[in-house]
C-alpha cells in the first residue's frame, strides 16, 4: 500500500510531476546522448590513431623514436618476428614496415614525406591502407617501382596516376639516394594530413633504397581486443629484456590523444554534475512545494501514528518513483536517439578542416558504453535521492500540532 | 482503573512576544468505556487537552497517563507508537488520506500495526459494515459527503481497537442530522466495543449524547458533570 500511495501522490498534481519528469528525462538523455557522441568522437580518434600506421603496440630499436633515421632499424627482424607469432593472441595481426623521413618531387614541386615501406598483404590488415585506395590500385607484394599516395598530396603535386615521383632520403651509407616510382593508387584518409604525409612502397623497394637488406623500422601489432595491450606488451619485454627494442602501446605512441581521453572523463563527469546540479535545483524545489502542500497531512499521518522516518521514506519513495520514471523514459530516449544515429552518423564535413588536426573523424557516430550509461544512471539515482532528501526530513521534522494547525 | 489520567496539566502557547496560557492545572480522570464531551467556548483549551491526551503535544507540566503509558517519559517515536496502539482520532476536517479509497484509509492504521493483508481488510470491511458505508469500500474522500468521511474516519479510529478514541469537534463541518448520526454510530460504537471516546464541542445536541459533560473556560475546568 505505501508503494501505491506514493504512486497515487505523485499524479495528485500531474503538471508538476511532468515537469519534474521532463527535467529528469532531459537530464539523462542529456548525459547518455551527449555522452555517446563524446565516446564516439574518442573512438574514432583512437581508430583513426591506430590505424594511421600506429597500431595497438609498436616495436622499434630503442633510439628510433628519438632519432627515427634509418640506422636506428631493426637490422635482423627474424627473432622478433617468431617470438611475436609465438606471443600475440589469437586473432592479432601485425606487420613490419620501414618508415623514414624523406623528400617526394616531380618536375614542378617537392615535399617533405614519410616513406612507409610495406608487405603490402600484412599492411592491408594492420593499418587503413588496405582498404583506402579509391583510385589506381593497392601494391603489389613484388612491386619495386610502385607507389601509393594521398589525394590531397596528388593534388599538391598536380600530378596523377602513372606520372612518376621521385623519393629521396639518406641510406644506411649515410649518402643521399633516390628513386623514381610510378603513382599506381591513390588513397583517401580520414585526415587530409595523413594523406599529405605518408607515401607508400613496398617493403622490398624501401629495403633495396635505403641499403638496409632485411632492416625494418618498426613492427605494428593490431590486437583483437585492446584490453590486452599493456598484457601482450608487458609478455613482449619479458621475451626481449635486453634493452635493444622498445616497445610501447598506443597510449605510449599517441601521448596527446592519450591526455585528451584522460581530460575527456574528467569533463563527461563535470558535464553530469553541471546537467545534475540544474536537474537537482527542480526537484528540490518541487517535492519541497509538494511536501508543503500536503503538511496537514503529515500531520494526520503523524496523528495516527506515523514515526518521522516512515514519513521521510514515504517522500524518498516517491522521489523513488519520479526517477525511475524519469530515468526509463531518459534511457529509451537516449538509445533510440542513438539508434537513429548510428547508422549515418553526424556529418562533421563542414568542420573537417578544423577537427582534423585534432584526429576527429569526418562522420561523428556516437558510440555506447555500459559503465557510462549505468554512472549517468547512478548520478541521478543517487544524486536525486540526496537532494530529496532535504523536502523528505522537512516533511518528518513537521510537529501533529502545527502540521494539522496549518492552513 | 482509569484508562486516561491528566493531573495538573499546564501549557502555555508562544506568539510572537504574547503567551497565551491554553491549560492552567487541569486534573481529569476518565472511566473505561466513557463516552465524555470536552465543552466550551473556542479558546478554552479543549482541543489544546485532547492533543495533549492523545499525545500530539506535550504539557509544559503535569502528568498525562493512557492505559498506563505516561505520555512525559516518552521521546517521539514512543509517543507515535502509543498513537498507533492506543489512541484513535477523528478530526473536525481533513481527517482522511486523499489518495486512498475509505477501504484503505481504514487499513492503513493496521498496515502501520503491521497486521497481515488479508486480516486488515477483513476488518476493515467489517467495520466500515457497521458505520453503514458497506457499498462505499473503493470512494475516495472526495467522492464521499462530509457526514460519510466522518463516518470512515469513526471507523479508522476504532478499527484498531485503541483504548481511547479522540475527536475534535466531529461534527463541527456536518448539518444537525449528518451531525447526528455520527454521533449516534459513535455512541453505538462505545457502547459495543466499550471503547472511551473523548469529543470536543460547542454543541448542545452533541454534549446531550455525552454521559459526561467536562466544561472549560480560560484552561480550567469549569464544571465536570456525569449525566447518568
Amino acid at each position: 500500500m505505501y508503494l501505491q500511495m506514493a504512486w497515487r501522490n505523485i499524479w495528485r498534481n500531474p503538471r508538476r510531476t511532468i515537469i519534474i519528469l521532463l527535467a529528469i528525462i532531459i537530464g539523462v538523455w542529456n548525459m547518455i546522448f551527449l555522452g555517446a557522441l563524446t565516446r564516439g568522437m574518442e573512438a574514432g580518434m583512437i581508430k583513426n590513431g591506430i590505424s594511421t600506421l600506429t597500431g595497438n603496440i609498436q616495436i622499434h630499436h630503442k633510439d628510433y623514436r628519438t632519432d627515427p633515421v634509418v640506422e636506428n632499424s631493426m637490422a635482423d627482424p627474424g627473432a622478433m618476428e617468431a617470438a611475436i607469432e609465438r606471443i600475440l593472441p589469437r586473432g592479432a595481426r601485425w606487420a613490419g614496415r620501414v618508415r623514414v623521413n624523406a623528400i617526394a618531387s616531380n618536375a614542378r614541386n617537392s615535399s617533405g614525406v614519410t616513406l612507409v615501406g610495406i608487405d603490402p598483404e600484412r599492411e592491408a590488415q594492420v593499418s587503413f591502407i588496405g582498404q583506402a585506395v579509391e583510385q589506381g590500385r593497392y601494391l603489389m607484394p613484388k612491386d619495386m617501382y610502385g607507389i601509393v599516395v594521398g589525394k590531397t598530396l596528388l593534388d599538391k603535386f598536380g600530378t596523377k596516376i602513372g606520372h612518376k615521383l621521385v623519393l629521396m632520403s639518406q641510406d644506411m651509407d649515410r649518402e643521399i639516394s633516390s628513386r623514381a616510382f610510378r603513382i599506381v593508387g591513390v588513397y583517401r584518409a580520414e585526415m587530409a594530413a595523413t594523406e599529405k604525409e605518408f607515401v607508400f612502397v613496398t617493403l622490398p623497394a624501401a629495403q633495396q633504397m635505403l641499403k638496409i637488406d632485411k632492416g625494418i623500422s618498426e613492427i605494428s601489432i593490431i590486437l583483437p581486443d585492446q584490453q590486452d595491450n599493456r598484457r601482450t606488451a608487458s609478455a613482449l619485454k619479458d621475451e626481449f629484456f635486453d634493452d635493444t627494442y622498445e616497445i610501447n602501446t598506443w597510449r605510449e605512441l599517441l601521448p596527446i590523444l592519450n591526455a585528451y581521453l584522460k581530460l575527456s572523463d574528467g569533463f563527461m563527469l563535470i558535464w553530469y554534475l553541471v546537467v545534475f546540479i540544474a536537474m537537482g535545483f527542480g526537484i528540490v524545489n518541487t517535492t519541497l512545494m509538494a511536501v508543503f502542500e500536503r503538511m496537514r497531512e503529515f500531520g494526520l499521518l503523524k496523528a495516527l501514528g506515523m514515526k518521522p522516518w516512515w514519513i521521510i521514506r514515504e517522500v524518498l519513495l516517491e522521489s523513488v518513483l519520479l526517477l525511475l520514471m524519469g530515468m526509463a523514459i531518459g534511457n529509451i530516449l537516449s538509445f533510440l536517439s542513438i539508434s537513429a544515429l548510428s547508422g549515418s552518423g553526424i556529418d562533421l564535413s563542414s568542420l573537417a578542416a578544423g577537427a582534423e588536426y585534432v584526429g576527429i573523424s569526418r562522420i561523428l557516430y556516437p558510440a555506447i558504453y555500459v559503465r557510462d550509461v549505468v554512472i549517468a544512471n547512478l548520478v541521478v539515482f543517487v544524486l536525486g535521492l540526496v537532494v530529496s532528501t532535504y523536502p523528505a526530513a522537512k516533511a518528518g521534522r513537521f510537529t501533529p500540532v502545527e502540521a494539522l494547525a496549518h492552513t | 482503573m482509569h484508562i486516561v489520567e491528566c493531573v495538573d496539566i499546564n501549557k502555555t502557547y508562544h506568539q510572537g512576544k504574547v503567551e497565551v496560557l491554553a491549560l492552567k492545572g487541569v486534573s481529569l480522570a476518565f472511566e473505561k468505556g466513557s463516552f465524555v464531551a470536552l465543552a466550551g467556548p473556542s479558546g478554552s483549551g479543549k482541543t489544546t487537552l485532547l492533543n495533549i491526551i492523545g499525545g500530539l503535544d506535550l504539557a509544559d507540566s503535569g502528568r498525562v497517563v493512557v492505559d498506563g503509558n505516561a505520555f512525559d517519559k516518552m521521546n517521539r517515536s514512543q509517543r507515535a507508537d502509543l498513537r498507533l496502539n492506543k489512541v484513535g482520532f477523528v478530526f473536525q476536517s481533513y481527517n482522511l488520506i486523499p489518495v486512498l479509497s475509505a477501504l484503505e484509509n481504514v487499513e492503513f492504521v493496521m498496515l502501520l500495526q503491521g497486521l497481515p493483508p488479508a486480516e486488515r481488510r477483513k476488518r476493515a470491511k467489517d467495520i466500515l459494515d457497521e458505520v453503514g458505508l458497506e457499498d462505499m469500500y473503493d470512494r475516495r474522500p472526495a467522492e464521499l459527503s462530509g457526514g460519510q468521511q466522518q463516518r470512515v474516519a469513526v471507523a479508522r479510529a476504532i478499527v484498531s481497537n485503541p483504548s481511547i478514541v479522540l475527536a475534535d469537534e466531529p461534527t463541527a463541518n456536518l448539518d444537525s442530522s449528518t451531525g447526528k448520526g455520527l454521533l449516534e454510530i459513535m455512541k453505538q460504537m462505545n457502547e459495543k466495543k466499550n471503547v472511551t471516546f473523548i469529543f470536543s464541542t460547542h454543541d448542545n445536541m452533541v454534549m446531550d449524547y455525552a454521559d459526561r459533560v467536562i466544561y472549560l473556560r480560560d484552561g480550567m475546568v469549569a464544571d465536570d458533570r456525569v449525566k447518568r
